[in-house]
């Protein structure tokens, strides 16, 4: 439970994770999301709604993706946007974190977008910075990324509508994935009827009925009768000893291809938050067949971080009605 | 003692048949969420338009966004088709202020360059905080500044509230 996302009146002041959030306010951000997004065409428009506010897209770990549709996100929001590459900067200088957060808020920024390869991290800059500087994680270390989820679970409402009666795997490399912890949170919120965890032993975490999850070790089991399928990709950079054997083998066991997707509810679809590893995750052909959504995730990404940056910033969640 | 809307909107239809003459294409007409809509919603079946009803949602184009936050109904606007060159029937319940129509013209422009804009509302009050007058009215009013205007749909009635 994060309590500090919320302000005295609890109200949606920072976006940290998942975790602790009510199923209104999930709701709540879908529901924006999704109204940024033209019915007519499924162009998102620019709005004036965030002119003359500053956004700083504060990254300590590289990304191309998430960096550039927070980017995106904002631009359409009329927020004024900086990226700020951090290994290039001042902590190689020497200067501590704090200190730099004050030195940037000085230059009067609104909301620092996060993203940091340890845990935590958005958490400890949010306690760290003043009143008015709203703070949106991008992914710390194997916590959470919670705008990732979102735009998943924007993407399955597209598709499928009510959450209830849904059977969701999430295959791969869970325990290094902070998709996969905030996906099962804002999953097991919005009420699914069932969250599979696919993986071999090496590389799900313990505990995870514990998050409402069911383990299963067998892929073939593990996506029978789905409706959704999310595939993780391997996380090589955060593995610090010999959890797999190889690629290949990996594939051999985990790999998504077509005949596989048989098992899977003749409707189910097919996400991964990319970066695809083909020929690794999954097959070139499932990967570009009919059922895949990958690329309608990375667009709903800009809808969902349009949603998150606007909430946050505008004093606008009520706390749900009791 | 409430005012009969239908009156009002005959003679809305009346004054738009005659306004629409000028055109030399046939216009669009865009409904403003919510209020708007209901009454472009009781206008267009009288008009012959060959296009559908367009609905214009400005929650993400309001002035106040610094003040109040996001207005509560946020919602897709539905304008399926380029407003381009096209002459426009912009309406609306009531004209107060003027800022919901600087609002929905900011809007109206990101989505193309109209050849016109016409603004129809359904009643005009004193109170303008912008250069911004409409064209066709079922009514036009003096209040207090303490008065509004109330909208029941359900009676087809405009009455005139204190705060």
């Amino acid at each position: 439970m994060n309590t500090i996302q919320f302000d005295p009146n609890g109200r949606l002041k920072h976006f940290i994770s998942i975790e602790g959030l009510k199923r209104e306010f999930l709701l709540k951000i879908l529901k924006v999301a999704q109204s940024f997004i033209s019915p007519s065409d499924n162009k998102i428009r620019k709005v004036p709604l965030l002119r003359g506010k500053t956004v700083i897209n504060l990254f300590f770990e590289p990304s191309t993706r998430t960096r550039t549709t927070f980017e995106i996100a904002a631009k359409r929001l009329s927020a004024d946007v900086i990226n700020f590459n951090i290994t290039a900067s001042s902590s190689s200088k020497g200067e501590s974190l704090t200190d730099m957060l004050h030195n940037l808020e000085a230059m009067h920024c609104d909301m620092f977008v996060v993203r940091h390869a340890s845990s935590g991290a958005a958490h400890f800059i949010a306690e760290h910075v003043s009143q008015h500087t709203h703070i949106v994680n991008a992914g710390d270390g194997c916590h959470e990324h919670p705008t990732q989820a979102m735009l998943d679970v924007l993407t399955i409402q597209q598709h499928k509508g009510d959450f209830a009666p849904l059977r969701v795997a999430i295959v791969g490399d869970i325990l290094h994935s902070r998709v996969a912890r905030s996906l099962i949170h804002a999953l097991s919120t919005l009420g699914v009827m069932e969250i599979r965890a696919v993986g071999p032993k090496t590389l799900l975490p313990q505990h995870l009925e514990k998050l409402g999850a069911h383990p299963y070790h067998n892929l073939r089991q593990g996506i029978r009768d789905v409706d959704v399928i999310v595939m993780l990709r391997l996380q090589r950079e955060r593995m610090n000893s010999a959890l797999l054997p190889s690629e290949h083998e990996y594939f051999q066991q985990y790999g998504m291809t077509q005949s596989l997707l048989e098992e899977a509810h003749p409707d189910a679809i097919i996400m991964h938050p990319g970066p695809i590893n083909r020929g690794v995750e999954m097959t070139s052909s499932v990967a570009d067949c009919p059922r895949s959504v990958i690329l309608q995730q990375v667009s709903n990404g800009i809808a969902v971080r349009m949603a998150v940056m606007a909430i946050t910033m505008g004093v606008p969640l009520s706390p749900p009605e009791a | 003692m409430p005012i009969e809307v239908p009156a009002l909107l005959e003679h809305m239809i009346q004054a738009l048949r005659s306004k629409m003459l000028s055109f030399p294409t046939p216009p669009l007409m865009i409904g403003i969420h919510s209020g708007g809509v209901w009454v472009a919603e009781q206008l267009y079946p009288h008009l012959q338009l060959p296009d559908s009803l367009g609905k214009l949602n400005i929650a993400f184009y309001r002035d106040d966004f610094s003040q109040t936050g996001l207005h509560p109904s946020v919602g897709a606007s539905d304008l399926p088709y380029d407003l381009n060159d096209r002459h426009i029937i912009l309406v609306d319940d009531v004209l107060y202020t003027g800022r919901t129509i600087r609002a929905a013209l900011n809007e109206l422009f990101d989505y193309g360059r109209p050849a016109s804009v016409t603004l129809v509302v359904l009643a005009e009050r004193n109170g303008r905080e912008l250069p911004i007058q409409a064209d066709i009215a079922g009514i036009r009013l003096q209040l207090d500044s303490h008065q509004y205007l109330q909208l029941n749909i359900a009676a087809f009635t405009l009455s005139i509230q204190n705060r």
